[in-house]
């Protein structure tokens, strides 16, 4: 036990380190988002009016369009130069380190937006940012889950993120369905979200299984 | 220790062949006959619909078309379950075989349905919950292709089988979710929209209908044993390539 803690810990530690060292990796996607947020007005135009109505599900699509950029980065550095392997030997459960990885993911690449969006839809006009805020906070981790599965599964393909775009957005649908419902308020939000934390608790028991098994595939 | 079943020894290319080898003839013949017959009575014999005149009868070419392109989908999900379970190489060829007729049957759903939907609709496409479902699962189908086609060599095709059977598997399991998820939103945006209304129906059209989807379905069985047949012989021939070039090297 205390050596699966151990191997967890440094996981993590290491984990983090290689992403506070490279800054660009978690702040190209915020950048992203602004960008993106920044074209909405400048291709619909700025009428404030019908901003405010589609902001939330602009945001959504930004923030899911935001979580596929970081991916292909996600396994395939550990691959090649076998750290993967060496953390498949660690005495540490392989879920359990797939979630570890994902969640360190998720702290760099998933809150960081849960925080930015918020001060977005405020540009766009929402008077209220909280349900965005809170869907978001319920939905990149869901999407972060999904797309370690997409990772995992891209390792040996010879295409770019495109390939991975087209294999998660079906995957996502159900994501980005309850989450816009949520953020968008109405009569439906409240079972919206809820519905929305009942697919991320699934996906919390099954995705990082999934991972580690198509890892394991993939490496052999 | 218990003899297996003898539908295993199906399971091997030595069997798998000449079985299907006999079966493909008859199989063509059933679909060559059974579209003729079925477009001919759908299209020249049934009567015209009281209520969407002659536009119905895209139904001969439509409903087939729909229901091949979902039953295929749960098929490749099963030989994908039944590949990783066993490891048989069968299951894996069998997989990747469904994938072009599902991707085929899913995008003739569509324009067959757009064809429709524009003199009945007035519009050639509306976001309701089995057009948008319809459309997902043709990009699950082409997702799968490039999966497996992008995780290829020329040398290795287990790599691809696995990433390939892992994704159709979570495709499989998602897809419960994925449609009660667009038709939840479909519910919430807007009301339900004109769906064809199940009327009693003359027997010309039953049976052409019922002879068109017979014909279909040992086309979809036949393009795909064909196609099996071709990857497993290349496949042998590769693996039988192997122990000769160890041979030339010795």
């Amino acid at each position: 036990m205390g050596a699966a803690y151990q191997a967890a810990a440094a996981l993590a530690r290491r984990e983090g380190l290689g992403v506070l060292r490279q800054p660009a990796e978690w702040l190209t996607p915020l950048a992203f988002v602004v960008g993106v947020a920044l074209m909405f007005p400048l291709g619909l135009g700025p009428e404030p009016a019908r901003l405010r109505e589609l902001a939330p599900g602009l945001l959504w699509i930004a923030a899911l369009l935001a979580s596929l950029l970081s991916l292909p980065r996600l396994f395939a550095p550990d691959l090649a130069d076998g750290s993967l392997e060496q953390w498949w030997l660690a005495p540490l459960p392989r879920p359990l380190a797939v979630a570890l990885k994902l969640a360190v993911h998720w702290g760099f690449s998933g809150l960081p937006l849960v925080l930015l969006a918020p001060v977005l839809a405020l540009a766009f006009g929402v008077d209220d940012p909280l349900p965005l805020a809170l869907s978001l906070l319920l939905g990149t981790p869901a999407l972060a889950l999904l797309g370690g599965l997409g990772a995992a599964l891209v390792l040996h393909a010879r295409a770019g993120a495109g390939l991975l775009a087209l294999l998660l957005l079906p995957l996502e649908v159900p994501v980005l369905v309850f989450g816009t419902a949520a953020a968008n308020g109405g009569p439906n939000a409240d079972s919206a979200l809820l519905l929305l934390g009942a697919w991320l608790a699934v996906l919390l028991a099954l995705a990082p299984w999934a991972t580690s098994a198509t890892l394991s595939l993939m490496l052999d | 220790m218990s003899k297996p079943h003898p539908l295993w020894r199906y399971a091997s290319p030595a069997h798998f062949l000449p079985l299907t080898g006999r079966l493909l003839p008859l199989l063509w013949g059933v679909a060559a006959v059974g579209i003729a017959a079925g477009l001919w009575l759908g299209l020249f014999v049934a009567p015209v619909d009281a209520q969407q005149g002659e536009t119905y009868r895209i139904l001969y070419l439509h409903v087939p078309a729909a229901w091949i392109a979902m039953v295929c989908y749960g098929a490749m999900a099963f030989w994908a379950l039944w590949g990783l379970a066993w490891k048989t190489r069968l299951a894996f060829v069998l997989m990747r075989a469904l994938a072009p007729t599902g991707t085929l049957f899913a995008v003739l759903t569509l324009v067959t349905g757009s064809l429709w939907g524009k003199p009945m609709w007035g519009t050639w496409w509306v976001w309701d919950a089995r057009l948008t479902s319809a459309l997902l699962l043709a990009l699950l189908y082409v997702g799968f292709i490039a999966l497996t086609s992008a995780v290829d060599t020329p040398g290795d095709r287990q790599r691809g089988d696995r990433a390939g059977a892992l994704l159709a598997l979570v495709g499989a399991l998602n897809l419960p979710v994925l449609y009660f998820s667009v038709s939840w939103w479909n519910t919430l945006h807007q009301g339900a929209s004109i769906s064809p209304r199940g009327s009693a129906i003359a027997p010309e059209m039953l049976w052409g209908l019922l002879l068109a989807t017979v014909g279909f379905w040992a086309y979809a069985v036949a393009a795909v044993l064909t196609r099996a047949r071709q990857q497993l012989q290349a496949r042998v021939e590769r693996e039988a390539l192997w122990p000769r070039s160890l041979e030339s090297a010795a």
